[in-house]
């Protein structure tokens, strides 16, 4: 943030001089633009899911690894002693190491404190992840309780302003569920391809995009290597990619970058 | 709970089909999501609020007769991490998962290679996780199986909703103070005359009486 002071709710004349924003976009925005040579260098990931073990080879480290814990009406962020409870954080996280391989790696675990409250688990970590100010968080998870919409909602937009990209994972199944659907949040769907840099723009939303998540080869628990399928990998996949757009393009907005995104996806043109 | 509500429940124990009847219901849906997808073993687990576990409430092929009313933590593990998160789940080799293999050993007795896995959704509430064991892997494309499962998954959350609903009636039909019981009981034998007519005939009779008594 420029530490500036700006009106939130106008614009002065003598201000408007004061807040150029450097822009240099191309005249095309290509791939090459978009991501070569880009390693993710220097861009915080955060994995909201089941723990991550770091030791895992296709993991390569963790910068940091918490667990949200409730305690009746209480929730605290502790540091991690379990690691994954499943695997699919593991997963994820390995996903976006192969595609981003310099990118940073955080885990906040949301699972294994029994089901009961899960709703306020995952409310727990995602405002964590967010007042850490993580550059993009990886949300392979929804929920269908309705009172957890606003809030979900509220911290979705507050990430959105901040520039915390969160790319969350669509439900395929017809039922109500967040936050996937809200516009602050990229939402992502799989295609059957077995490329992981082969993305598209769905002209027919909410889902926003379609990435690699059918039979995709990924890091597990206990140091073992799966073969998986579900959107839920699939939202990991667009992590890395945004990860790579933001490691050369650091002052892109979340807006910004769900254009580039869309601008450099394999069925609007852009793949050059 | 209120009373009205007591009262509903104790008619619902009186009139719904019994638990028999779900849990056959829950079984046919195991047994044809098997059957359809060439599985080994197809299972329905239930969320135990109380308890905070997965129980298994209907299973059909490896471990049928065993393993209804096994349970397993409900938030670790992968049914644990599909309940949670309510995403479906397909994961092949799992038998490289040192660990998940060890578990699936001592709980089931029966490590599976491969599992597809659907959350059991009914309107905000998530009642369970289906799943299916070592499917045939001839078939149609992946996302087109799993489209298939949450066919399935829909029907195994409306049976699943029906046997929780039995079951919360006839708890209060059968703890409640006497009265409940007696209207269950009501309840049961004007669904056995067949004759809804007369059924409400003798409700109204009853309304009327009532009526009077309370003027």
């Amino acid at each position: 943030m420029s530490g500036r002071v700006i009106p939130a709710w106008s614009l002065t004349a003598e201000a408007a001089s004061t807040i150029g924003i450097p822009a240099e976009w191309p005249d095309r925005v290509t791939r090459d633009w978009a991501i070569g040579g880009a390693t993710g260098e220097g861009v915080d990931v955060c994995i909201l899911d089941s723990g991550v073990d770091g030791d895992h080879p296709l993991v390569g480290g963790l910068e940091s690894a918490v667990a949200v814990h409730i305690d009746g009406d209480e929730t605290t962020i502790v540091p991690d002693e379990l690691g994954d409870v499943c695997g699919h954080g593991t997963a994820c996280a390995g996903i976006v190491r192969a595609l981003a391989p310099q990118c940073r790696l955080h885990s906040i675990r949301v699972l294994g404190e029994g089901n009961t409250g899960s709703g306020e688990l995952i409310l727990g970590g995602l405002r964590h992840a967010i007042e850490r100010e993580f550059d993009i968080v990886n949300l392979s998870l929804s929920t269908t309780k309705r009172s957890f919409a606003e809030l979900l909602h509220e911290l979705a937009d507050s990430a959105y302003f901040q520039g915390t990209v969160l790319v969350a994972s669509a439900h395929n199944m017809p039922v109500e569920s967040y936050p996937w659907r809200f516009s602050s949040v990229i939402s992502v769907g799989s295609h059957e391809g077995s490329d992981s840099y082969e993305w598209y723009a769905n002209p027919d939303p909410p889902v926003e995009f379609f990435a690699r998540g059918v039979d995709v080869d990924v890091a597990w628990a206990g140091g073992s290597t799966l073969r998986c399928t579900g959107n839920s990998f699939a939202a990991p996949h667009i992590v890395g990619l945004s990860a790579l757009v933001l490691s050369k393009h650091r002052d892109l907005t979340p807006f910004q970058l769900k254009s580039v995104l869309y601008l450099t996806a394999a069925n609007t043109g852009g793949t050059e | 709970m209120t009373d009205v509500n007591r009262y509903q429940e104790a008619v619902a124990a009186g009139m719904l089909p019994s638990e028999e009847n779900h849990r056959a219901l829950l079984q046919s849906i195991v047994d044809v999501a098997r059957a359809i997808f060439g599985a080994e073993a197809s299972s329905i687990f239930l969320l135990d609020r109380d308890t905070d576990e997965l129980v298994f409430e209907a299973v059909s092929g490896q471990g049928e007769g065993d393993l209804v009313g096994m349970r397993i933590p409900s938030s670790t593990g992968i049914a644990g991490w599909v309940l949670v998160t309510g995403q479906p789940i397909v994961i092949d080799d799992l038998q490289q998962d040192p660990r998940f293999a060890r578990q699936a050993a001592e709980q089931t007795g029966y490590v599976p290679k491969a599992l597809m896995a659907v959350p059991l959704v009914n309107g905000e509430t998530t009642l369970g996780v289906l799943q299916v064991l070592d499917r045939a892997r001839d078939r149609a494309g992946s996302i087109g199986e799993i489209d298939l499962l949450i066919l399935f998954a829909n029907q195994a959350a409306i049976g699943l909703d029906l046997l929780q609903t039995a079951r919360r009636a006839r708890s209060v039909a059968d703890t409640g103070d006497g009265r409940e019981a007696v209207v269950a009981r009501i309840a049961a034998l004007l669904e056995q005359t067949g004759d809804e007519v007369s059924g409400l005939r003798l409700l109204e009779a009853l309304e009327a009486v009532l009526g009077r008594l309370a003027r």
